[in-house]
């Protein structure tokens, strides 16, 4: 009778998790879909608690209270530091996953059936990799380490063998799991493979890096329903590892790179400035053409449209409720005002969506990528706020150029160009751009914010001087 | 091959399917909030700790679940959390009507 009631538990769980997920195909069902997902998550757990391998309770009423505390305290970060936050949480599912695993094996030690230990050996390897890869995340995205990527010679060779061992490690145990010692080298070499993994990846390719790690702490909480035979744990893991994978792939494409690559190429490193570019930059700086935030408000008193393109240096600068306040001014003197979005824009996929979103920007003006580059040809101002690479013309123009190829937004297009930036640094793949020497481009020095409210306060003046008394 | 092997073999690759096709609807614009709703789903992981932590089976074993209930259940809550808040975010703005 319970082995049914449970049953029925688990089975409506799996289909409120599916049918939660689906809700976020829209930002109008999305909010349901989420609950549909915690009520679902809330079953799976009652569902367990009846179980009659239950027997104490103490333990698992202490857990809960201390989660619920720590996740609800844990829960009102700042959305610039939703990345590191998103990282610390992939750590803390992997870790329980991981737990469990070790705790099953200490259990059925040394009589584990071929199969079950298979399934273990996969939970610990992917469960401890993602562990110590998502804190190493957070770090470079808490700025505790350098973002920038890690390398040393043969670190390729030196990864892959790691895991080659510890997988072959994983296969010897299913044949003899009675090798307790070696379960525990896997479970190590596992948490080492976390840390090399990550070292050499870069800022640039953090969105790439969180997604791949979601996906692992799913794939581990697949092998954890094996483990158990536990059909809900298989579905929602299978669903968060789909998840990951295509976030990830999604990121590979918008910056034209395979995984591999984004695995093993140790981008975003430093070049060291050849004599050529050098030059080219000594050029540049010659041909700039700054001008004042007043100089620029004029410029947006006569636009008929005006897109925003967003990047990280937006939210580390905490421009974006200044920017938000730019377009109310500009929406009240009847100037078309949108986003774009470039998908590897932030830290995290949608990083940028939600950072507007939070500061009142309305859904419907925030635009992907490929819905808006053809509008850019016929816009009065692109407003380019911290972002560098993603609007670099060397990725259609320099064959040599490391982002060469890489869909970017054709902000080059648009009448006047406007670069809000601090200075004439290169971005985070660490490459020149030929857009801030473009002619229709105009640099606006400065931080994002105090620069924002400036063309504001300036084109709020004009606003007032040429309304007629 | 056994039974539960079996199905959960199906299961899993039914799932992966479904994932699929249910993830590739989701918007770029909502993309941060799948990422930590997906996160919040991953605590799934509760279910098998609250069986390592309530089987009773040494005090190492229900130490290892405590942590991993502890753990996992931060995700849910806290990943369940985040997303909402997020996706309060969303809102279209009122056109005037004239």
């Amino acid at each position: 009778m319970i082995d049914t009631l449970i049953t029925v538990f688990y089975l409506v769980a799996g289909f409120l998790l599916i049918f939660g997920l689906r809700g976020l195909s829209h930002p109008t069902t999305a909010r349901r879909g989420i609950l549909c997902a915690e009520i679902g998550m809330a079953l799976a757990v009652i569902g367990t608690l009846l179980n009659h391998q239950i027997i104490r309770y103490e333990w698992i009423v202490a857990g809960l209270i201390l989660g619920s505390l720590i996740g609800s305290m844990t829960a009102w970060v700042p959305i610039t530091a939703m990345p590191q936050r998103i990282a610390l949480s992939h750590a803390g599912g992997a870790l329980a996953a991981t737990l469990v695993g070790v705790a099953e094996y200490l259990k059925m030690a040394p009589n584990v059936p071929p199969i079950t230990m298979l399934a273990l050996g996969f939970e610990v390897l992917f469960g401890a990799l993602t562990v110590t890869g998502s804190l190493m995340a957070f770090a470079k995205l808490q700025d505790l380490m350098t973002g920038v990527p890690i390398v040393y010679k043969g670190q390729n060779i030196l990864n892959i063998s790691l895991f080659i061992v510890a997988a072959g490690i994983g296969l010897y145990l299913a044949f003899d799991p009675s090798q307790t010692a070696l379960f525990f080298v896997l479970v190590a070499l596992a948490l080492l493979l976390g840390v090399f993994f990550v070292l050499p990846i870069g800022g640039a390719d953090m969105p790439t890096v969180i997604s791949i790690l979601n996906s692992y702490a799913g794939l581990a909480a697949v092998a954890t329903g094996f483990v158990f035979s536990n059909n809900v744990l298989i579905i929602a893991g299978a669903l968060d590892g789909a998840s990951g994978l295509i976030l990830s792939i999604i990121m590979c494409k918008a910056m034209n790179r395979s995984f591999a690559n984004v695995i093993f190429g140790a981008f975003g490193q430093v070049a060291a400035p050849t004599a050529a570019s050098k030059a080219a930059l000594v050029d540049a700086k010659a041909t700039v053409q700054s001008v004042t935030p007043e100089e620029a408000a004029v410029i947006f008193r006569a636009a008929k449209s005006v897109i925003v393109v967003p990047g990280y240096g937006m939210a580390v600068a905490q421009a974006q409720h200044a920017v938000q306040a730019l377009e109310r001014l500009l929406d009240s003197q009847g100037t078309s005002v949108k986003y774009a979005i470039h998908p590897v824009a932030g830290r995290m996929p949608g990083h940028m969506n939600v950072l507007l979103a939070e500061a009142n920007v309305s859904y419907d003006r925030l635009i992907d990528m490929d819905d808006i580059n053809h509008e850019f040809a016929e816009t009065d101002i692109a407003l380019v706020i911290g972002a560098n690479d993603v609007v670099n013309p060397a990725a259609k123009t320099d064959p040599s150029s490391p982002i060469y190829g890489m869909p970017i937004l054709d902000v080059d297009q648009a009448k006047t160009v406007f670069v809000l930036k601090r200075g004439m640094s290169a971005g985070f793949a660490g490459i020149d751009n030929a857009l801030f020497i473009h002619p229709n481009t105009r640099m606006v020095f400065g931080d994002a914010k105090g620069t924002v409210t400036k063309i504001s306060a300036a084109l709020s003046t004009l606003q007032n001087d040429s309304t007629p008394a | 091959m056994s039974a539960d092997l079996e199905i959960g073999l199906y299961v899993f690759m039914l799932a992966a399917f479904v994932g699929y096709l249910v993830i590739t609807g989701v918007p770029p614009l909502l993309h941060t909030p799948l990422m930590s709703g997906t996160n919040a789903i991953s605590g799934i992981s509760l279910v098998g700790s609250l069986v390592v932590a309530g089987s009773d089976h040494g005090l190492l074993s229900s130490i290892l679940g405590f942590v991993a209930v502890t753990c996992a259940t931060i995700n849910v809550v806290g990943g369940f959390l985040m997303t909402d808040r997020m996706l309060k975010f969303f809102k279209r703005e009122e056109k005037p009507s004239k």
